[in-house]
């Protein structure tokens, strides 16, 4: 939890972290040492230079550093671990839901680990949502429609594949889609970051609730107006969570127009661990407000405690059927250590 | 000797030319940006050889088509140049990049294989007017800060605009750039015309501008996203290349890779 100055205590559910190998050793070409190079450019230059890892660390780091950094040091309560197979780049995965779900059996009652799949696999992909509910009762998955797959460099949520995935999740409960934006290849003339595709399946989709990841960024201005139309589509703030300490003006900017077009039911907080740790966002967050003239452009929107609270647990709770008040006791119950190191 | 002399003057001369081309999504210049890593001219052949590379092996392909294809087309544009060969380094589509721009066939042809038989205009099109709409919320905000009224700024001329000078760095930067891209798309051609107009050609109202300027707002947001992630993954990226062992070059004081001695750091 993070602890306020005047002694609240504020439940923090992380939505977006992620337990990877991007080791040397996993990769399987240069693909891979490209990914988690660009991840580590990310890391190093949107964090705060006293927070800057080593690169080998960065690669892979263990299960005591999950621990230690979400809740030990951190002030996440409950973090939810993305999947992410990326199986062209990656031997045995980038990050996988059977790794996830190892680390996070010490304290289960901390996790939601969410699945993901390929559309592109046809009847595999639809085994292996079955597989996915079946052996780890998933709520949710993370979709990156930029993976690579063979020739194909991408796709798309309303390709009629992906359709047959997400009835799939509807009728087992998966309900619960996050989606990644990343930039898609092919075809060249279509703009990479492009979310409409979200506005098709949220409208087709209405039992599932659509979780766009980095808040549609680069494509803010088209993703708010989607969110607008759509009561089922949620705004993730990975991403831009970390321009609050480099760019703090323009941090205030993202947030009002989120706060304006979206509203402060549909945004989640996430770290996007281990790119970020969530103490020093978290904390940096509870303390800002949305600079005057900003605010006032936007209808006078501002960051209350009550709308960060919301943001930084309370609406994914809601979305993960999380009772807040009993998991507090619980959690309190099994206090998180790490061996001495 | 004096060919290298020459050599030199030339390349200076690329350089300066390639100012000109811009990453569309950022409408920044890929100098600015520090894209561009080498020139190179050699003096028998008149042949221009420039490499480039994007902040990341991820940056969008059809992106960096069009700063490959803007590249050639602008140093092919110099009266004295023969040839020209363009490389991108490091990027996951630099093979089909490299070999599209090199080749023989036309920009539209080399696209369309990769576009489903589309061509790439529409989104070219699209980032042109987000750049014309990140030019002109500049002006117009450097307008309503110097105090002039949203009567004046929707009313205001062509001439006037031209007649007023900014203080803000970024607003004189921008005003040149705002001015050539209205005149080229049509949107003014007299000194008498309006100043500002949407990209569709409308006046903008005294009673529109909140939410126009609303609009404008959201998709520079966007831009400086990118604007600022492309730096910042720009330098890191960059840092891994080292000076050659005959000092500095021309590249390297541009793209701020020398070092101040510790007098100009400290001023």
């Amino acid at each position: 939890m993070h602890v306020t100055k005047d002694g609240r205590e504020i439940f923090v559910l992380d939505g977006h972290t992620h337990f990877w190998d991007g080791s040397p050793e996993n990769q399987s070409n240069v693909h891979g040492k490209q990914f988690i190079d660009c991840f580590y450019a990310y890391h190093t230059n949107l964090s705060p230079p006293e927070q800057l890892w080593e690169k080998s660390r960065f690669e892979k780091y263990s299960e005591d550093d999950v621990y230690r950094d979400l809740f030990i040091d951190g002030p996440d309560d409950m973090a939810i671990i993305q999947s992410t197979i990326l199986r062209d780049f990656y031997k045995n995965g980038f990050s996988s839901i059977e790794r996830s779900t190892s680390m996070a059996s010490r304290h289960p009652e901390r996790f939601i680990v969410n699945g993901s799949f390929d559309p592109r696999d046809g009847e595999k992909a639809l085994e292996y949502i079955h597989y996915m509910k079946e052996e780890f009762d998933i709520q949710g998955v993370k979709m990156y429609t930029a993976e690579w797959n063979g020739a194909s460099k991408g796709w798309k949520l309303n390709d009629p594949a992906a359709y047959k995935c997400f009835e799939l999740c509807d009728k087992l409960g998966i309900k619960n889609i996050h989606v990644h934006k990343g930039p898609t290849i092919t075809p060249l003339s279509k703009d990479a970051f492009d979310v409409n595709d979200v506005d098709y399946a949220a409208t087709d989709f209405q039992n599932l609730n659509w979780i766009v990841e980095h808040c549609g960024l680069p494509r803010l201005d088209d993703f708010c107006w989607i969110a607008t139309q759509e009561t089922n589509v949620y705004a993730g703030l990975a991403v831009a969570m970390p321009f609050i300490f480099g760019r703090p003006r323009y941090f205030g900017e993202i947030m009002a127009e989120l706060l304006y077009w979206i509203g402060e039911d549909k945004l989640l907080f996430g770290s996007d661990y281990a790119i970020w740790t969530p103490k020093w966002l978290v904390d940096a967050f509870w303390e800002f407000q949305i600079p005057e003239d900003i605010s006032a452009e936007r209808g006078g929107v501002q960051l209350t405690d009550e709308i960060k609270e919301k943001i930084l647990g309370l609406n994914a709770a809601r979305l993960y059927n999380v009772d807040v008040e009993a998991k507090k006791l619980q959690l309190n119950q099994t206090p998180v250590k790490i061996a001495a190191e | 000797m004096q060919s290298d002399i020459l050599n030199k003057e030339l390349e200076t001369e690329i350089w300066t030319c390639l100012e000109q081309v811009t990453d569309p999504e950022l409408d920044e210049s890929i100098i600015d940006m520090g894209f561009v890593e080498r020139v190179k001219v050699t003096q028998d052949k008149k042949l221009v050889e420039v490499e480039f590379r994007l902040p990341t092996y991820w940056c969008s392909p059809n992106f960096a088509f069009l700063m490959a294809f803007d590249i050639r087309l602008s140093i092919a544009a110099l009266p004295w140049v023969q040839a020209v060969n363009v490389q991108l380094n490091d990027h996951c589509f630099a093979d089909k990049v490299i070999e599209g721009v090199n080749g023989d066939r036309d920009f539209s042809d080399v696209f369309a294989k990769y576009c489903d038989g589309d061509d790439l205009n529409a989104v070219r099109e699209k980032f042109l007017e987000k750049a014309f709409i990140r030019r002109q919320e500049t002006l117009l905000l450097g307008l309503r800060q110097c105090g002039v009224s949203e009567t004046d700024i929707v009313g205001m001329k062509l001439e006037t605009l031209d007649a007023t000078s900014f203080q803000g760095e970024e607003e004189a930067k921008q005003k040149p750039r705002y001015r050539s891209l209205l005149l080229e798309r049509g949107l003014a051609a007299q000194p008498t015309d309006l100043a500002f107009r949407t990209w569709e050609g409308d006046p903008l109202t005294v009673a529109g501008l909140r939410e126009y300027l609303g609009r404008l707002r959201s998709v520079r947001i966007n831009m400086e996203f990118n604007g600022a992630l492309c730096r910042g993954l720009q330098s890191t990226r960059y840092k891994e290349v080292q000076l050659s062992e005959d000092g500095p070059s021309l590249i390297d004081f541009i793209q701020n890779k020398v070092p101040l001695r510790p007098a100009e750091a400290s001023s």
